[in-house]
């Protein structure tokens, strides 16, 4: 092994992996084993010539670019990553042995600062593991005889599990019709899939496999599950069903709605800020009043002359038919008369959601009340007249 | 681990294989020949695993399977029923005993027969430690076979068969994958009645084949053709149960001759045989038959 030559400020002997995956020794596919095979001369027993790796079609050009790693490969890998971790802490001046995850990634950040804004792209250091992608390990043993008895269906562990799937629901339903033979069967429903749950995606599935499935193939999956959770199921089966399914987390809770405050006089009242391009609002808004709305303690009839921004305020009450209900107080900076209208809007609404039933805030948001505009104004290029108009064109 | 026994032959000159008592072994070279390269190691004693493999095929019903079925048991099972008459394939017809009200009749005496020559072959593979595969394409019995294939070590496919999963074998599965030595259907035909893809590319890459044929079934390209039902659950049940006790009958007369082998090292049969389940009685004459002689 190669003493670790680590002069202060020289990178960690240890190859660090940019932008997803490094194409490392590609196998030319299987052909060039087959050929490998027909050159030793000894017992190729498929006499088969096979087409030379020269001589590729675009087909198949895009199937040798499947990368595989041998299982040696990734052992160097591992090898490599837990000695260049200790090379890390030391240079860090930190124990060895206590140098986790989150050290590592604070260390190459600190080392290694990127400008870049892809996330993906700056530089990692990860447990090789996590990089490259799982694969297969040799199906079989010496004697060619493979390990798993669907292998030569081609997709073994989907079928396997499909196997087990169907083998307890023909165990689930045997056990019911024991239990309506001695009359002990009663039609219990079960809220089996509760909202706080789903089945697995099937790029998910697809992982937890490490197969390529078809849609056909995931939608008789789930069926079967959906089968297996319908029938009454002990312990062991709900436990095989929960594997397969994820909790989600739950859309109102991104929402949260402040709590009404009150002031001296006992009136309540609700505060909210909203943003639209470059102008900033911050409103509150009381629970009794006769709909009068002061910005920056101007009349809205003299603040927005136009009835358009006039429009823009009276919609969230308009949208409640609340119109006469409340008074509101804002102030706005920035942007222009349009945008602060905007922002007003905005801050108006959230600050609302204090007085509304939840229900009512789901139609706010469908209707596009409490959502921040994303727009702002695009730059202007070189080259360009401005963000999209191009300069004349001339024909000469 | 001791390999399929025969030494992988060379391009050129091939064994004949073992003498003429070993008729019943269509394909003798295949097992050797079809391993890998890399992965063949010479065996460590050739006589002796040499003569372990050639000790079945001296007798003719070296496992006994004659003994696991009889023709009341197959009525009992239903084999005997065929489809309608209008459904029948012209070469079921030397099957067929008779036809009664419509329905075809198979004859069992034939099945008899032919099951006891399929169940033969399929212990002698599996004696040698070949791959035999279950093949099927009726859903109402695909967890039973593939239940069944598990138990007995080996292996199935009851699901949507790939183009060229026999044909074009290193693409699909791997570089050096090894087929199957023996293919056993237990329905030949596909969910649209026509023949499984399987029978025609076992022919093609020279896989022996047994299959159970129901009377609306072309038995052409199967070697060893069982005539009988494949619609009803206990017949299916029966056959299932059959092709899986002969293989487990014929592992472990391998565990045990290997294990017997072994112990003795010196070359020819120990005179006194241990006590083994389901002991054939030919064979064990014929032990103690040669132990007499030093």
């Amino acid at each position: 092994m190669a003493a670790p030559s680590v002069s202060c400020g020289a990178a960690v002997p240890y190859r660090l992996f940019l932008a997803g995956r490094v194409s490392f020794a590609r196998e030319q596919g299987l052909w060039k084993a087959a050929a490998s095979g027909l050159q030793t001369g000894t017992r190729c027993q498929i006499l088969r010539l096979k087409h030379s790796p020269a001589v590729t079609t675009k087909k198949n050009v895009a199937a040798l670019r499947r990368e595989s790693y041998t299982v040696d490969f990734i052992k160097k890998q591992i090898e490599e990553f837990n000695i260049g971790k200790r090379h890390l802490a030391n240079m860090m001046g930190e124990d060895p042995e206590t140098f986790t995850q989150e050290d590592v990634d604070r260390a190459i950040t600190y080392l290694f600062p990127s400008g870049l804004f892809e996330k993906r792209a700056r530089p990692i250091m990860k447990h090789p593991e996590e990089i490259f992608p799982k694969q297969r390990a040799v199906q079989w043993g010496e004697d060619g005889r493979p390990f798993h008895f669907l292998f030569y269906t081609g997709k073994q562990s989907y079928y396997s599990l499909m196997h087990e799937a169907y083998g307890k629901v023909l165990h689930a339903e045997e056990w019911q019709d024991q239990l309506r033979a001695k009359g002990l069967f009663s039609e219990k429903s079960k809220s089996k899939d509760p909202i706080g749950s789903r089945w697995l995606i099937k790029e998910e599935l697809e992982e937890m496999l490490v197969e390529k499935l078809s849609d056909q193939d995931y939608a008789q999956f789930i069926r079967l599950l959906e089968r297996l959770s319908a029938l009454p199921c002990d312990a062991a089966e709900e436990e095989f069903v929960g594997r397969f399914r994820r909790t989600v987390t739950v859309q109102s809770k991104k929402h949260l709605i402040e709590p009404l405050q009150y002031d001296e006089q006992g009136m309540a009242f609700s505060t909210g800020q909203g943003k639209r391009k470059t102008a900033n609002a911050e409103a509150v808004v009381y629970g009794h009043g006769s709909g009068k709305i002061e910005i920056n303690g101007v009349d809205y009839l003299l603040y927005f002359p136009v009835t358009q921004d006039r429009e823009q305020l009276m919609f969230p009450f308009h949208f409640l038919d609340r119109l006469g209900k409340h008074d509101v107080t804002c102030t706005v900076s920035g942007g222009g008369r349009s945008s602060q209208a905007g922002a007003i809007r905005l801050a108006m609404s959230r600050a609302l959601c204090s007085f509304i039933t939840e229900d009512e805030v789901e139609w706010m948001r469908q209707a596009g009340l409490l959502t921040t505009d994303p727009r702002v104004r695009e730059r202007k290029k070189p080259g360009q007249e401005g963000a999209r108009r191009k300069f004349t064109w001339k024909k000469r | 681990m001791v390999r399929s026994g025969l030494p992988a032959p060379s391009l050129r000159t091939r064994p004949r294989g073992p003498p003429a008592s070993a008729a019943a072994l269509r394909r003798p070279q295949a097992l050797g020949c079809r391993d890998p390269g890399p992965a063949c190691s010479p065996p460590p004693r050739p006589d002796r695993s040499a003569r372990i493999l050639s000790e079945p095929l001296k007798h003719s019903d070296f496992f006994n399977v004659k003994e696991l079925f009889s023709v009341r048991s197959l009525f009992n099972a239903r084999v005997h029923l065929g489809h309608k008459a209008g459904c029948r394939h012209r070469f079921m017809e030397p099957y067929i005993f008779g036809s009664r009200l419509g329905q075809d009749i198979i004859d069992l005496e034939q099945t008899a027969t032919h099951l006891q020559l399929a169940l033969n072959f399929t212990a002698h593979v599996a004696f040698r430690g070949g791959i035999i595969l279950f093949v099927s394409r009726a859903r109402q019995f695909s967890h039973l076979i593939e239940s069944t294939a598990r138990s007995c070590g080996e292996y199935a496919h009851t699901r949507y068969f790939k183009g060229g999963l026999l044909t074009n074998a290193p693409l699909l599965l791997g570089a050096q994958v090894r087929l199957p030595d023996l293919i056993i259907f237990l329905h030949t035909l596909n969910n649209v009645f026509e023949p499984h893809v399987a029978v025609r590319d076992a022919a093609k890459m020279s896989i022996p084949t047994v299959g159970v044929v129901d009377t609306n079934c072309n038995p052409c390209l199967i070697t060893y053709p069982v005539p009988g039902n494949d619609d009803s659950p206990p017949a299916v049940q029966l056959f299932c149960q059959l092709f899986q006790t002969a293989v487990t009958r014929a592992k472990e007369k391998r565990r045990q001759l290997e294990a017997l082998y072994r112990l003795q090292g010196a070359p020819g049969p120990h005179p006194a045989d241990p006590a083994a389940p389901g002991a054939p009685s030919p064979g064990a004459q014929a032990q103690l038959g040669v132990g007499h002689s030093p």
